[in-house]
């Protein structure tokens, strides 16, 4: 039987744990079993070594061996280790996290606590939206004054966002 | 400020007051932040890890928050030093691992705390007294939107607040509460408990969090989740799960002392006389006979006047608390196991014998003591 992480060397060390309901098993060789802490019981997790080799092979579904442009972090890290390189990695592997943040958590899109800046972004896109619509509105009825008002006010906020 | 003086004063979390504070023994909240396109600390090379330390502890340090802080780069502290604030809970043990590259502030009363480089660049932490997630909360809330000012955090509009492992993207949030669950223990209805709240998406967990064992009936409750909810639904989740097990660890209490009244006398007596006179003992025996003083605190069988220092011993026998005041080198196990016999005895003589005759064994005393907040 080969090691589930390395897929290489024979696996000598054989791990089972209920998650959730469900039996998971885990193969791993002597080298890997020692890397990931299975001799020392303070520092190792099941739960974790499976997110982490789930995770793996989540990401593994997308097309090509990808790398983020910039860390250098690539899958082969993310099997190893479980932890993204950078911020930039959310984006570079998008399509192999969904799957895997959807089990691992409640939803899928972040409803708590925004920066202000993200939250200024947010707003001034959402004031944009409305402006343009009764600028559209205002041409349509032909009222100029009012269209080169909104204009106005869509420059200035065009101008506070190129800032 | 100097580590003496972080040593010499236990901090407030342990010497406050709030809520519920016969069965919680402190609430935190942590937040996890990372600077945009930066590596996490896990990934990054030493100079960059440096670059981001020095970033990051400029800012923290410049808080109104952290106008008296205690401020350290992790390879300053020696590893007795390093153990001290990991029994604090003030710093993990993933962190005390650390060397060159990573830090630690923290304001004077210990109820601030901000880790730099753990798994992530920032990890901050309001931790304090009693049932009130909702108060550390918004503690911590008001430092990280002070940062915000100085610090460009990595958020994602949809993933929200991005951290090095997948399992805390979003609010990057992590609330907790330390129980003190003897009835529940001493009634077996602990893993019952455990295990129903493990299926709702809470983790239980022993007294240093991941991966380790209770111990003096310490329980650690927190949310595992932190995509898709907001921080208050989170935190009022957590709240109305934790209250329901302060409803269940009453009621475990209340039925000890009415129906296993002699089993509860004989535990609280035999721990009484072990603490006594005991002349070696290891951290986790001295925990859990500590524990059972505890409860014998909370039903009334010694005088409330000693309740601060029976939850003193908890953390002043931990093995690195044990050594602080000792200047000498490492301490061998059988030495601290002596040396925390001592320092309980002494302690100990002066609470007076278990007296049954005070035991509040009445449903109304236990209850309105802890609804009346």
């Amino acid at each position: 039987m080969q090691c589930d992480v390395c897929q290489n060397k024979e696996a000598t060390v054989f791990l089972t744990q209920i998650v959730e309901g469900n039996m998971q098993k885990v193969n791993l060789c002597e080298a890997c079993s020692k890397e990931k802490g299975v001799n020392d019981p303070t520092g190792f997790a099941l739960a974790d070594l499976l997110l982490g080799l789930g995770a793996a092979q989540e990401i593994d579904k997308s097309p090509t061996s990808l790398k983020c442009p910039v860390c250098g972090f690539t899958q082969v890290d993310f099997k190893k280790t479980g932890r993204l390189g950078c911020s930039a990695c959310y984006t570079v592997f998008a399509e192999g996290l969904s799957g895997l943040l959807k089990n691992m958590h409640k939803g899928t899109i972040h409803s708590g606590k925004t920066p202000i800046v993200f939250r200024k972004i947010r707003e001034q896109g959402n004031e944009m939206k409305q402006l343009q619509l009764s600028l559209g509105e205002a041409v349509a009825a032909e009222e100029y004054e009012k269209a080169a008002e909104l204009r106005d006010q869509i420059r200035q906020i065009e101008a506070e966002v190129a800032k | 400020m100097k580590f003496s003086r972080i040593i010499a004063s236990t901090g407030e979390w342990l010497s406050g007051d709030g809520p519920h504070r016969n069965i919680v023994v402190s609430s935190r909240v942590r937040l996890a932040r990372n600077l945009r396109e930066k590596p996490f600390p896990g990934w990054a090379k030493k100079a960059e890890r440096l670059e981001v330390m020095r970033l990051v502890k400029e800012s923290v340090e410049n808080l109104p928050e952290m106008a008296d802080a205690y401020s350290e780069n992790l390879e300053a502290l020696s590893p007795l030093e390093k153990q001290v604030l990991v029994e604090r809970h003030l710093i993990s043990r993933e962190h005390a691992a650390k060397g060159v590259g990573s830090a630690v502030v923290m304001n004077s009363p210990q109820s601030l705390s901000v880790m730099i480089n753990e798994e992530d660049h920032l990890r901050m932490q309001a931790i304090c007294c009693g049932l009130q997630l909702d108060h550390v909360f918004s503690m911590i809330d008001r430092v990280d939107t002070e940062l915000e000012a100085t610090l460009d955090f990595a958020f994602d509009t949809d993933l929200g607040y991005l951290t090095a492992c997948p399992t805390n993207v979003g609010t990057g949030m992590r609330a907790s509460a330390m129980l003190h669950l003897p009835g529940l223990v001493m009634s077996d209805q602990i893993n019952r408990i455990v295990n129903s709240v493990n299926k709702i998406g809470l983790a239980v967990r022993g007294l240093h969090g991941e991966g380790t064992e209770a111990m003096g009936n310490l329980f650690q409750v927190s949310n595992q989740t932190t995509l898709g909810e907001t921080e208050a639904e989170i935190i009022g989740r957590l709240n109305r799960v934790i209250e329901q097990i302060l409803e269940h660890e009453q009621n475990a209490r209340i039925v000890l002392t009415q129906k296993k009244s002699i089993t509860l006398h004989d535990q609280v007596g035999r721990a009484y006389g072990v603490l006594c006179h005991a002349h070696s003992m290891n951290s986790k025996e001295a925990l859990n006979l500590l524990s059972v003083i505890k409860l014998g605190v909370d039903i009334g069988m010694f005088p409330d006047s000693h309740r601060f220092p029976i939850d003193e011993l908890f953390i002043e026998t931990q093995p690195a608390h044990l050594q602080k005041g000792a200047q000498t080198q490492k301490m061998s196990a059988d030495e601290r196991d002596t040396l925390r016999a001592t320092i309980i005895r002494a302690k100990l003589l002066q609470v007076p014998v278990p007296d049954i005759s005070r035991l509040i064994t009445g449903t109304a005393d236990i209850t309105d003591k802890d609804h009346d907040e």
